[in-house]
């Protein structure tokens, strides 16, 4: 309570850490920002939907991945819904990197960078980055034909490039234990620090052809 | 071109018309659309699954390749023998110049071919088999000169064997004890066997297929199935996936440039080419990630979006003939 009498101090800084890091919220990104419920009237192409698709063919790569790593990597050569899984796991991926791609050539072409968004362009390659290598420990850890091949083709790339040494894409448990965990735990808190970015600068403005930003 | 925007969305919205939105409505949709479509696609066209080519299935299909993998182990002739760290010592890997990582890393997934994928498995497989434990001693006492006799001649010999009811026949030669050897080793992959010998790791659970992969890798069997299922590196390899559904495609710049010069020319240029092909490729997909990810600070990069006028289509609304209010 004692906290929450300074609020109405001028340029004070409060002592409790707790309200400091909640105005810092409350400055930086309020709730409507956060979920707004309006924008600019040129935000109305298509393109701007390869975003949020993207981001909804991620929640079901998660959902039938946490599906999958629940059952354990053995059930879905044996069972019918196992393998249903898997399918649907295997195609929300392709259409993950489907809508991704549309979604970073989309922005490219609206040097969607402008206007100190740098950060989240960046932040948007990382998280290409590690989503292809999360799709590469999943080929490998498929536990078939094509994860056999793959492995042992792709282990002379890590390896002439010194990475083989830490990360052997013939030790399965190394590969799964990437693919279920450190990975997509790394795409998930990118993914949201991006959309937090997006939704804290709001969208750019169109490309000015006088080279300002109208 | 990187313009600061306003300390708010307020300031930097200021005098642009804002319209109704649902982000919302706008989500939900997104998933249960991009859901039904999955679902639907997962239903129809399921999902590849050729099952893992196993040692057994290479001995019992393709004794002589398998036979002849053994005996280049023994010999410290194929891809494994010869590779160099992280497996062994046998040479220094990749390098462009002084930026050599294979050597620098060393061996830190210590490989012996001739130990690992035959001489130890026939050791625990002599027990109670006093012929195949007689030649284990004799190839083992014989000197390195003698071991390789044997190997030269049955490899040779090999180039013309045949299949007699599973096992490989050779013409009649001094072999040493190799032919006892390798009809053991046969016979103990065949059944099953050395799948499981070549992940024993003196504990219950194993995880690691680095020794299994390496042997099979070593033979031209599944090479050949993957060849046949247009797997190869050739044919953009890694990219591929069985049957008709689609790969990696996302790799297709990286597996594009095993196609071209200088990674796919034995003499290269700049002391880059197919020899260091792997090392190369890595470098230039790092500095290309790299700038794909600075392209806000890069000139001409960032540019280019300003050039093509793709942007006014996506804002065509913006870019419409003016009207007295269409912009505030």
């Amino acid at each position: 309570m004692a906290a929450t009498s300074s609020v109405g101090g001028a340029a004070e800084k409060p002592a409790s850490w707790t309200l400091r890091l909640r105005q810092a919220f409350d400055r930086h990104l309020p709730m409507d920002h956060l979920l707004p419920d309006r924008q600019p009237y040129y935000v109305g192409s298509w393109v701007y939907v390869f975003g949020v698709v993207t981001i909804a063919a991620l929640a079901w790569v998660v959902v039938s991945g946490v599906v999958l790593s629940f059952m354990g990597p053995q059930w879905w050569h044996d069972s019918r819904v196992g393998l249903f899984f898997n399918s649907l796991h295997f195609w929300s991926v392709q259409l993950f990197f489907f809508f991704m791609v549309l979604h970073l050539w989309g922005q490219y072409f609206m040097a969607g960078w402008r206007q100190g968004r740098a950060a989240t362009w960046m932040i948007g390659v990382v998280i290409f980055g590690i989503s292809v290598l999360t799709a590469f420990t999943g080929y490998l850890s498929q536990q078939n034909f094509a994860s056999q091949f793959i492995a042992i083709n792709a282990k002379d790339a890590m390896n002439g490039a010194g990475i083989g040494a830490f990360f052997n894409v013939l030790n399965f448990g190394q590969m799964y234990g990437l693919h279920v965990m450190l990975l997509p735990i790394g795409v998930t808190i990118l993914v949201v620090i991006h959309i937090v970015l997006v939704r804290t600068r709001g969208v750019v403005k169109p490309i000015d052809p006088e080279g300002g930003a109208r | 071109m990187i313009k600061p925007m306003g300390a708010t969305q307020e300031e930097y919205y200021r005098g642009v018309r804002m319209v109704p939105y649902d982000l919302v409505k706008e989500l939900v949709l997104a998933i249960v659309g991009v859901g039904v479509l999955a679902v639907l696609i997962a239903a129809v066209l399921s999902s590849p699954d050729v099952g893992p080519v196993t040692i057994a299935t290479w001995a019992q299909q393709d004794p002589i390749d398998f036979v002849t993998t053994a005996s280049g182990e023994l010999a410290g002739s194929t891809t494994t023998g010869g590779y160099g760290p992280p497996y062994n010592a046998a040479g220094d890997g990749q390098s462009w110049g002084p930026i050599a990582p294979q050597k620098w890393f060393g061996v830190r997934i210590p490989i012996d071919p001739a130990n690992s994928f035959v001489i130890q498995p026939l050791q625990r497989a002599s027990f109670s088999n006093t012929v195949l434990g007689t030649a284990l001693s004799a190839w083992q006492n014989g000197s390195s000169d003698q071991q390789s006799k044997w190997l030269d001649a049955y490899t040779k010999a090999l180039a013309n064997a045949t299949v007699s009811d599973g096992s490989v026949v050779v013409a009649t030669g001094d072999y040493g004890p190799l032919p006892v050897m390798m009809a053991n080793l046969l016979g103990v992959a065949q059944s099953g066997g050395l799948d499981g010998l070549l992940v024993i790791n003196g504990r219950f659970y194993q995880t690691d297929y680095t020794q299994p992969l390496l042997f099979m890798g070593d033979g031209g069997y599944l090479a050949g199935l993957a060849d046949s299922a247009h797997l190869t590196g050739s044919l953009w390899g890694m990219m591929n996936e069985t049957g008709s559904y689609p790969g990696q495609t996302w790799l297709w710049l990286y597996t594009m440039w095993y196609q071209v010069f200088p990674f796919n020319s034995d003499t290269g240029i700049i002391g880059l080419n197919a020899g260091n092909a792997d090392l190369g490729i890595i470098i230039l997909m790092t500095l290309l990630t790299v700038a794909l990810a600075l392209v806000p600070f890069i000139p001409i990069l960032r540019d280019i979006p300003r050039w093509i006028p793709i942007h006014r289509l996506i804002w065509r609304q913006y870019y419409a003939p003016r009207k007295a209010t269409a912009r505030t």
